[in-house]
């Protein structure tokens, strides 16, 4: 179902319109508003008058994450701190975590293309959503929250975890829609088929999956499994949360971006230049009508490409396939993300520890475990078996409190971690997705 | 009145403890006790040696983390009750047994324990003050 036809059907031309009025009015905006944003157009010879089409959006430099670190935690905002009404936060690449803020306009935008990315997948107000996306500081549970209660659908806010229950749930509650991480949702079938119950006996028609990478084989393995149409969902916090983008289940061929709210480009991630439709390279935002936390030319770090042609849905917003991997050595690891970056600084807060690690990330039971190996050198190793268990668990209580992320420490002998001539290979990453 | 007890971590696979014991065979140690403790992933390997200077330095030119910590070998009366004698001591002394393990020689008519106390002082002198011989180190390593 398509919720909001005037926007979502817009011919083309009407909609690049209002794309080019919104983009000029955010542009004056964060150059009043924003230090950061206004030292950039300065830097550059830049006033908000150069911005007279969508072309020349291309004058303007990108933003990375490393800008919103060093604006941590508010000074990315464009508004004063009494207009926000919710914080949200995402990890990033120092421990220091992404922080973006909302406007009660913004809750209200990101309710409403939460609604129209719920539809689009399948549900309608008469639909039970099971929503079990993690509720918190994570944009994914609130998100999709809000999303179901404006398109006025039933939502049962289960968040993730404790599995068995999750599954009682189902059997009694008869959600009809699953919202999750593709991986749990795998998961939530394995534990369905150790307690004996079949995803044929529940009442699912459709499951909204994202915040992971994930791949046709694992679609039609969940499709398969649970008994329901999967289709992608993406976003991320800095954009807005889940709602950026989202595959229609008519189509299932790539996901409609909300143009009317983030303009979408490709670009070569080493040189910066823009790509034609149809070529890979790395994702670009720009939000045109946030107002606690616009973005101008996001650099996402995602690789995917843009599909212009019609889809047979009948919406008009451009599509961006799935996602294929990433320009950074981000992992995401049961939707969290984890930089090893992040691991490394962890370890190295223990005085004891030795800097010769190595991440392995593997898919088991369908749930992506992480496995620090780590070197023992003399100032770890201890004569009891004891002290050293409990480094390795102390170790992986850090990481579980700076990441969030469980992860299994394993102590290895000296160079046991292969040393390579040059960059020092941190990341196994096992999963087939 | 202490012995030294060198320690080597692990890895739990197949032919560590081997490339160990071929290491200290090449470097002429030989070995008097040893202990093995070990979970599903790591253990760690307690010796105690002729030449703990050589065992270690052969040990850790060919990479492996050594720890080195001090014991005591305890003369055990080798009859029934010898050594829970020797354990109710401790017991009711509140010293703490980390972890003990045989020696293989003997000392006289006595079995030879090596012990790893919480408390190495008051453990020597709780058995000092019952009588027990402790071996000093010397002597240990060429029992």
């Amino acid at each position: 179902m398509i919720l909001d036809i005037g926007f979502e059907t817009m011919p083309r031309e009407d909609l690049e319109a209002i794309i080019l009025r919104r983009l000029k009015a955010t542009i004056d905006r964060v150059y009043a508003n924003v230090a950061f944003y206004r030292k950039k157009f300065e830097e550059n010879n830049l006033t908000p008058n150069d911005i007279q089409s969508l072309e020349d959006l291309k004058r303007i430099p990108f933003t990375v994450k490393e800008d919103l670190r060093d604006n941590y935690p508010f000074g990315m905002f464009a508004v004063p701190m009494d207009n926000v009404v919710r914080i949200h936060a995402s990890s990033g690449t120092t421990g220091k975590p992404t922080v973006v803020g909302y406007t009660a306009r913004d809750v209200n935008t990101w309710a409403e293309l939460m609604a129209r990315s719920l539809a689009a997948g399948g549900a309608t107000r008469e639909d039970i959503i099971h929503n079990a996306y993690g509720y918190g500081l994570f944009t994914g549970g609130l998100g999709i929250h809000y999303g179901a209660e404006k398109l006025g659908a039933s939502v049962i806010p289960v968040s993730g975890g404790n599995t068995k229950r999750q599954i009682v749930i189902m059997k009694d509650f008869g959600p009809t829609i699953l919202t999750a991480t593709p991986s749990y949702a795998l998961h939530l079938s394995e534990v369905a088929e150790d307690m004996g119950v079949s995803f044929e006996d529940f009442k699912f028609k459709f499951g909204i999956f994202g915040a992971e990478p994930w791949s046709e084989n694992m679609r039609e393995e969940i499709e398969r499994k649970l008994n329901l149409v999967a289709v992608d969902i993406y976003g991320l916090s800095e954009v807005i949360g889940p709602g950026v983008a989202i595959e229609c289940h008519e189509g299932k061929q790539g996901l409609h971006i909300f143009e009317d709210h983030f303009i979408p480009e490709i670009i070569n991630p080493a040189t910066g230049e823009v790509l034609p439709y149809g070529e890979t390279g790395e994702l670009v935002f720009t939000t045109i009508t946030k107002e606690a936390f616009p973005v101008i030319r996001y650099r996402t770090r995602d690789i995917t490409s843009l599909n212009p042609e019609p889809c047979i849905c009948g919406r008009t917003h451009i599509r961006m396939n799935k996602v294929s991997g990433r320009t950074d050595d981000m992992l995401i690891i049961r939707g969290v993300n984890v930089f090893p970056s992040q691991i490394e600084s962890v370890l190295m807060e223990m005085e004891e520890v030795e800097p010769h690690y190595q991440l392995i990330v593997d898919r088991e039971d369908k749930l992506d475990t992480l496995t620090v190996l780590l070197e023992v050198g003399e100032r770890l190793f201890s004569d009891e078996v004891r002290h050293l268990q409990e480094r390795e668990r102390k170790i992986a209580k850090n990481i579980k409190d700076y990441l969030g992320v469980s992860a299994k420490v394993k102590l290895v002998e000296p160079k046991a971690i292969a040393r390579s001539e040059g960059k020092a290979v941190r990341v196994i990453d096992n999963r087939e997705i | 009145m202490q012995a030294e007890q060198i320690s080597v971590f692990l890895e739990n696979k197949a032919g560590r403890l081997a490339e160990v014991t071929g290491i200290l065979s090449e470097a002429n140690v030989n070995i008097r006790a040893l202990a093995v403790a070990d979970t599903s992933d790591f253990g760690v390997l307690r010796l105690i040696v002729d030449d703990n200077i050589k065992a270690v330095k052969a040990l850790k030119t060919r990479g492996f983390t050594v720890g080195r910590t001090d014991v005591v070998a305890v003369e055990v009366e080798d009859r029934p009750g010898g050594l829970h004698r020797l354990l109710d001591m401790f017991n009711k002394a509140e010293i703490n047994v980390e972890y003990m393990y045989a020696f293989v020689r003997h000392s006289g008519e006595n079995a030879v324990m090596i012990f790893r106390f919480d408390n190495i002082d008051e453990a020597v002198r709780v058995l000092e003050e019952n009588k027990v011989k402790v071996i000093n180190g010397s002597k240990v390593y060429t029992l």
